[in-house]
């Protein structure tokens, strides 16, 4: 470096998130004192227009070489400051940022011990911003592709919009169809619109789309490289049935040794499948699948003389060899979508799920009432033995929500709405049945909620206040005991039949999506977006999105819109055709490096190989780092035995010096 | 001095979940020691052993490094091996006598802001426990 560094320190009020509790004159004064720093200013808002001004300006009056911001935490404003001053003509990478704010004003309240914590603070990025180095942001080329994982609304919208936008994408789902939980549900709040009417047509068009490669009964297996240039294996589980000779007609199911003896998923259990099925009948692609766990002959090597599927398929398409099969394609970014699943209500065991048959979550409910369910649309439950037509019916809200006794706190956001729904779809069919709900609070903020809760409220659903204690059984009746808290008498309410209003969680396999993509959690469990307000469908990782349950419980509008933000996120990379990749990678000083191969062997990304170079006529191994695969993380260079290899801005002579500072206040 | 002595400790966290978790206790606003600065690295694993004792030759009573959970690492296996290197350091450290309560190591993903404070208590009333640490000063490097 020949110039000589001259440092403008910039220390930010944040209105007063940082002044009240740090003394910003005071640390002013001392950043001045500091070696090579010419100009120190506080500002209200340094990240505001004015704010930045202030640094570009000084950056030309002064001659400002290197820049120290001492605000939020890099995490949240780094980039904003990069560019403002590359826009003054430094190198972005001439920055460092000193978090006063998260790491220090937030969480001290002793002005004095504050104060001293954020001088250190500002002393370590002085220290380091001196020995930085300019570095050049790499363009590569992106591949104009998606893939999406999980086609339940959130998945089928995202793709549409991307394919519709001419780029193509890889749809890949789960389960043998596409449509996820919405397809399980009979009618949405507040509209009432039929789910199944505003779904399938979207389902039909995520197989046709041109654009849109479905893979379905299928699971991504493995992910590596980087925004743009994501590299995609994805397993298809064997059907066992030829996808393309199937048509669909139904013919193995009806004629399965052991047809109709399977719960259904799609049903809740309350429906009955075969071994060979088409999980409902709008199911998308319209194609069979054996399930391995269930048939016999997959099971047990035998299913009478020949297995009945077989036999009976005019098209020839069982097949009983049939393997799973490896997909590899490459993609530009990713959504992930994979949705949620409600709450085990045997989590509530006061409440008798799993021990009385007419106690039923929620989502069962969604089944019973659909004209496609497995009671054709009749509401009936089995009351011991014997299958009665509820005329007395309550709802319990909350039942895994905002109860830390379930270790839950969030609220699920759809149970009041959709409670109010059933109650209103019950007073349709069943006019004589008397139906209430137990609640905590209603929550009815979205729009048209609030409307549709007073319209279920005037047609005599009642609403009781007061989470119930216990359901226990008496004589032909359920018992519930509970409290009406707002005149504070205790009941004992009898009813032919309980729906609990399980709340979502996230799914069960979470852990296998979260490894396989490095993502983070929030702290109830679901994914993480990048920022909760300005990124909420971003992830950490860059060219990773997230879209609908997955990243919190929502309703049908918010997780649509969430979908097409992502969508409209991830098509950046991809209309682009380039992706802007960080600079800040491993580098390798060949004169001492002794080519042992060590970092070679801790690389996780492959990205250092052993190269033959020529010193002084000795050929000699040396390290060399591929750019484009390095990811800057660092452990090669702790490893390296001669401190040879380095990531950029992270180099032992960059840090060194912060720890010096940190160590004594100077 | 009548008053407690206050220890000095450096803590070298990783960008995606350590660093990430310090900054949610900040957002949630919990309160903790103001005795621990930290210094953010893109990976535990990039954590040089060689900087736990720089850190100690340098003024720090207590050193303090965190990362996510193992198997949670961003970069795949870098915290499995920042968890060797330093177990390793550890032991090295208590074999030239340095107070083994003087180095920490932690797992703090990116939604534990409360547990971030736990952390920081702990490493806090640890290295008071311990005392200056006046072991392997050495000429203060002028930065």
């Amino acid at each position: 470096m020949t110039e000589k560094p001259k440092l403008g320190v910039y220390i930010c009020h944040c209105g007063i998130n940082i002044s009240a509790t740090v003394d910003v004159e005071a640390l002013t004064e001392y950043a001045l004192t500091l070696p090579n720093v010419k100009v120190a200013r506080h500002y209200s808002y340094m990240c505001s227009d004015p704010g930045q001004l202030l640094i570009k300006n000084d950056i030309k009056a002064e001659g400002l070489n290197r820049i120290v911001v001492a605000s939020c935490s890099p995490r949240m404003h780094e980039p904003t400051f990069r560019k403002s001053i590359q826009a003054a003509g430094l190198n972005p990478y001439f920055l460092e940022m000193a978090n006063i704010r998260e790491q220090c004003s937030w969480v001290h309240e002793d002005r004095t011990e504050a104060t001293i914590k954020a001088k250190k603070l500002v002393a370590a990025a002085v220290a380091k911003v001196r020995l930085l180095e300019p570095l050049e942001a790499r363009e590569v080329e992106a591949e104009r592709s998606a893939l999406i994982i999980g086609a339940g609304i959130a998945g089928i919208q995202a793709a549409l919009d991307i394919a519709d936008a001419g780029f193509k994408v890889y749809l890949v789902e789960k389960s043998p169809s596409v449509g996820g939980r919405m397809a399980q549900l009979d009618k949405t709040f507040p509209t009432l619109d039929c789910s199944a009417c505003i779904l399938t047509p979207k389902m039909v068009d995520s197989a046709n789309h041109p654009n849109i490669e479905l893979i379905t009964y299928a699971e991504v297996e493995e992910v590596k490289g980087y925004i743009g240039n994501f590299e995609i294996k994805v397993r298809k589980k064997a059907r066992y049935v030829d996808f393309d000779k199937c048509t669909g007609c139904g013919d193995c199911a009806s004629a399965c040794r052991v047809a109709n003896r399977f719960a259904s998923e799609f049903d809740e259990g309350m429906g009955k499948r075969s071994a060979v099925y088409l999980p409902f009948p709008q199911a998308v692609p319209a194609k069979y699948t054996i399930d391995p766990k269930s048939c016999l002959y997959l099971t047990k090597g035998k299913c009478g003389k020949a297995p009945k599927c077989a036999e009976v398929c005019g098209a020839g398409a069982i097949n009983f060899e049939q393997t799973d099969e490896l997909v590899e394609f490459k993609a530009g970014a990713i959504i992930v979508a994979t949705g949620f699943d409600v709450f085990d209500a045997t989590g509530k065991p006061e409440y008798g799920y799993g021990q009385y048959p007419n106690v039923i979550t929620g989502l069962e409910m969604e089944r019973l009432v659909s004209a496609s369910g497995p009671t054709g649309g009749k509401i009936k439950v089995f009351n011991g033995a014997e299958e009665i037509v509820p005329q007395e019916i309550a709802f319990i809200q909350c039942v895994g929500s905002r109860d830390k006794s379930v270790g839950v706190e969030y609220c699920s956001r759809v149970c009041c709405m959709y409670t109010a729904k059933q109650a209103h779809l019950i007073v349709d069919k069943l006019p004589e049945a008397k139906v209430r709900v137990y609640y905590m609070d209603v929550r009815a903020f979205g729009k048209g909620f609030e409307e549709f809760y007073d319209r279920v409220r005037r047609e005599g659903v009642r609403y009781i206040r007061g989470n119930p204690s216990e359901i226990f059984k008496r004589g032909n009746k359920l018992v519930i005991k509970a409290e009406d808290t707002l005149t504070a008498t205790p009941l004992e309410d009898e009813v032919d039949m309980v729906v609990l209003a399980v709340g979502l969680k996230p799914r069960s396999d979470y852990r296998t999506t979260m490894e396989l993509l490095r993502l983070s959690q929030s702290p109830d469990q679901f994914f993480l977006e990048a920022h909760p307000k300005l990124r909420p469908v971003d992830t950490a990782t860059d060219g990773i999105f997230l879209a609908g349950c997955c990243q919190g419980p929502k309703d049908i509008p918010d997780t649509v819109a969430q979908a097409k933000g992502a969508a409209s996120s991830a098509m950046i990379p991809l209309a682009k055709g380039k992706v802007t990749i960080g600079a800040q990678v491993a580098t390798v000083f060949e004169a001492t490096c002794r080519g042992c191969g060590f970092c070679v062997s801790i690389c996780p990304y492959s990205a250092i190989e052993l190269v033959t170079v020529n010193r002084m006529g000795h050929m000699i191994e040396v390290a060399r780092v591929n750019e484009a695969l390095c990811k800057g993380c660092g452990s090669c260079s702790a490893g390296c035995l001669s401190d040879s290899i380095q990531p950029k801005s992270f180099r032992d002579r960059q840090i060194l010096p912060q720890i010096a500072a940190l160590g004594v206040l100077r | 001095m009548s008053q407690q002595f206050e220890p000095n400790i450096v803590a070298f966290l990783c960008n995606w979940c350590s660093y990430a978790g310090a900054d949610l206790a900040g957002t949630s606003r919990v309160r903790y020691p103001a005795n621990l600065q930290a210094i953010r690295v893109m990976c535990s694993g990039r954590v040089n052993p060689l900087y736990v004792m720089n850190a100690l030759q340098q003024g720090a009573d207590g050193v303090l490094i965190s990362g996510c959970h193992p198997g949670d690492c961003h970069y795949m296996e870098g915290n499995f091996h920042a968890r060797r290197r330093l177990g390793m350091l550890k032991e090295l450290l208590e074999f030239v006598g340095v107070d083994p309560r003087r180095f920490h190591m932690s797992w703090v993903s990116a939604s534990e802001g409360h547990k971030w404070k736990e952390v920081v208590e702990k490493t806090v009333e640890d290295a008071r426990a311990a005392g200056p640490f006046e072991g392997f000063r050495r000429r203060r490097i002028d930065w």
